[in-house]
């Protein structure tokens, strides 16, 4: 079955992990800076080189919301959204999959959609190291 | 920091234009009718105006506008701060008259947003914007989930609790009973916002604002053509603006809005501190966004925004009145509130609130915020005994 990707030349990168199974965000070859969504320059240091990077898919529970209204036919309520802090840095708004705690560690985990690209959510990862 | 205080500019009129359920007039109808009452509290004509300043009118919004009102503006502005453009619009209707770009200013602004069912949650983009991609796919509310994940951060940070949330929503019902205009005058107590529906965690039914059609205008001069006005002057003393983000993973702090930056310049402008202001009118399109405004703003430390809100002091004989018309929590919250702010500001400092008239109203602030707590508009206004 062929995938609908979203017509954004920018984004291209980011979807096709999500298809692999990858958290991509962007890393500047100059300073290190990581950074998402995707831009043609770095925020941190304006350098012109960007490159895709796998982030590890952990981070920190930065904030949650349990939405108690129906807004998507794809999901019912009650059920939550929250956003992570990955442990490069960016923020990303996700699906919740538990009811991690905020200040929780949670790792990725991957929503399958019919037709387009999985979606990244994040639950609960224990602390292995 | 521009010198605007050394031409003054003053606010001679207000209106309102038909609120709560408006079936027989369209946007464009009550904004006009608005205009024209405001212009007349001003001893003005909509053949004055020579600026103008509206957002939210549809595409070339002040273009659309200024044709309706039969006007031809030398100085135009459809600048879109989402809530907070009103407000901002002070800012800018003062730099353009203290700089000879216009003399009578017109900021208008009407919504049918109830009657016409227009509000949608999920959201309206096109389907290759990063919002579109990044955000609608999680079925997050917009807006209301972006404050209620503002609220819950705000609670984990500092304890802050949903009945100091609640506070404030009950010290608006308390002003709405003493508003004849007020769209929702029923009794309103904590355990009755606590006891509504949940929306989006933590924020209650009864933590967020009304939905309803409304509208209004404000005309602001300078001070040769203040001499026309028929009520009271207000001058505008002070305002800042600014804004953090669009989408509210890129928000740099959920604790922390622009209001630190559009209070920081208002204030400056003014020569004024938050100890001097006498009433606020703060945006409460939910709960947090006043709670967060006051810590921002000044009135009190990052973090005891909580305890600030508590105890009944914004309330009718609390220390710092606010929200006085009843707010967009129970009064009216036409989509855009920054302009009734105004509107209701300008009527306290003229002594002229009736009922919920609050008893010091020398100085009153005006901080209005749009988006999902993206932007940010502050203005101080004072009531003026003689003209500059």
């Amino acid at each position: 079955m062929t995938l609908e990707f979203p017509d954004d030349p920018l984004l291209r990168e980011y979807w096709e992990g999500c298809v692999a199974g990858q958290l991509r965000i962007q890393r500047c070859d100059r300073c290190g800076h990581a950074q998402f969504y995707p831009r043609p320059r770095c925020l941190a240091c304006g350098g012109a080189t960007l490159s895709w990077v796998e982030a590890t898919g952990s981070g920190t529970l930065y904030s949650a919301t349990t939405v108690w209204r129906e807004v998507i036919p794809e999901f019912d309520p009650p059920y939550r959204v929250g956003l992570v802090d990955l442990v490069e840095g960016p923020r990303l708004l996700a699906l919740l999959i538990d009811d991690a705690p905020l200040g929780a560690m949670v790792g990725v985990r991957w929503i399958p959609r019919d037709g387009r690209p999985p979606l990244p959510a994040f639950a609960t990862e224990q602390r292995s190291n | 920091m521009l010198e605007l205080g050394a031409r003054p500019v003053y606010v001679t009129g207000v209106a309102e234009s038909a609120l709560g359920e408006v079936r027989d007039q369209t946007e464009l109808s009550m904004a006009m009718a608005a205009s024209a009452e405001a212009l007349e509290e001003a001893g003005l004509t909509l053949a004055d105006v020579d600026g103008l300043f509206v957002n939210y009118m549809g595409e070339e919004g002040s273009v659309q506008v200024a044709e309706y009102l039969g006007i031809q503006p030398r100085y135009s502005d459809s600048s879109d701060l989402g809530g907070a453009s009103f407000a901002a619009f002070l800012n800018h209707a003062m730099v353009a008259i203290s700089t000879g770009r216009c003399e009578v200013a017109l900021v208008t602004y009407a919504s049918r947003q109830r009657t016409r069912r227009s509000r949608n949650m999920a959201g309206r983009m096109s389907s290759y914007s990063l919002a579109a991609q990044l955000e609608a796919p999680y079925g997050l509310p917009t807006p209301v989930g972006q404050y209620a994940l503002a609220a819950a951060r705000h609670m984990y940070e500092f304890n802050t609790s949903p009945q100091q949330l609640a506070e404030i929503a009950v010290a608006a019902r308390r002003w709405a009973q003493l508003n004849p205009k007020a769209w929702d005058r029923e009794p309103l107590t904590v355990d009755g916002v606590l006891a509504s529906a949940m929306v989006c965690s933590p924020l209650h039914r009864r933590d967020c604002c009304l939905v309803t059609d409304g509208g209004g205008a404000v005309v602001l001069v300078g001070a040769g053509t203040a001499k026309s006005a028929t009520k009271p002057l207000v001058r505008v003393l002070g305002a800042g603006e600014s804004h953090t983000h669009w989408h509210i993973a890129q928000m740099p702090s959920l604790t922390r809005t622009a209001a630190v930056e559009s209070g920081r310049d208002a204030f400056a402008m003014a020569g004024v501190g938050p100890q001097d202001i006498d009433f606020v009118e703060p945006y409460d399109s939910f709960t947090i966004t006043p709670l967060l405004a006051f810590e921002d703003l000044g009135f009190c430390a990052k973090g005891e925004g909580g305890d600030f809100v508590s105890g009944g002091r914004l309330g009718p004989g609390g220390a710092l009145p606010a929200m006085t018309s009843g707010g967009g929590l129970s009064y009216n919250h036409p989509g855009a509130l920054g302009l009734l702010l105004v509107v209701e500001a300008v009527r306290q400092l003229r002594g002229e609130a009736g009922a919920r008239q609050v008893p010091r109203h020398e100085l009153g602030l005006v901080h209005a915020v749009g988006g999902v707590l993206s932007t940010a508009a502050t203005v101080i206004l004072a009531a003026e005994t003689s003209l500059q």
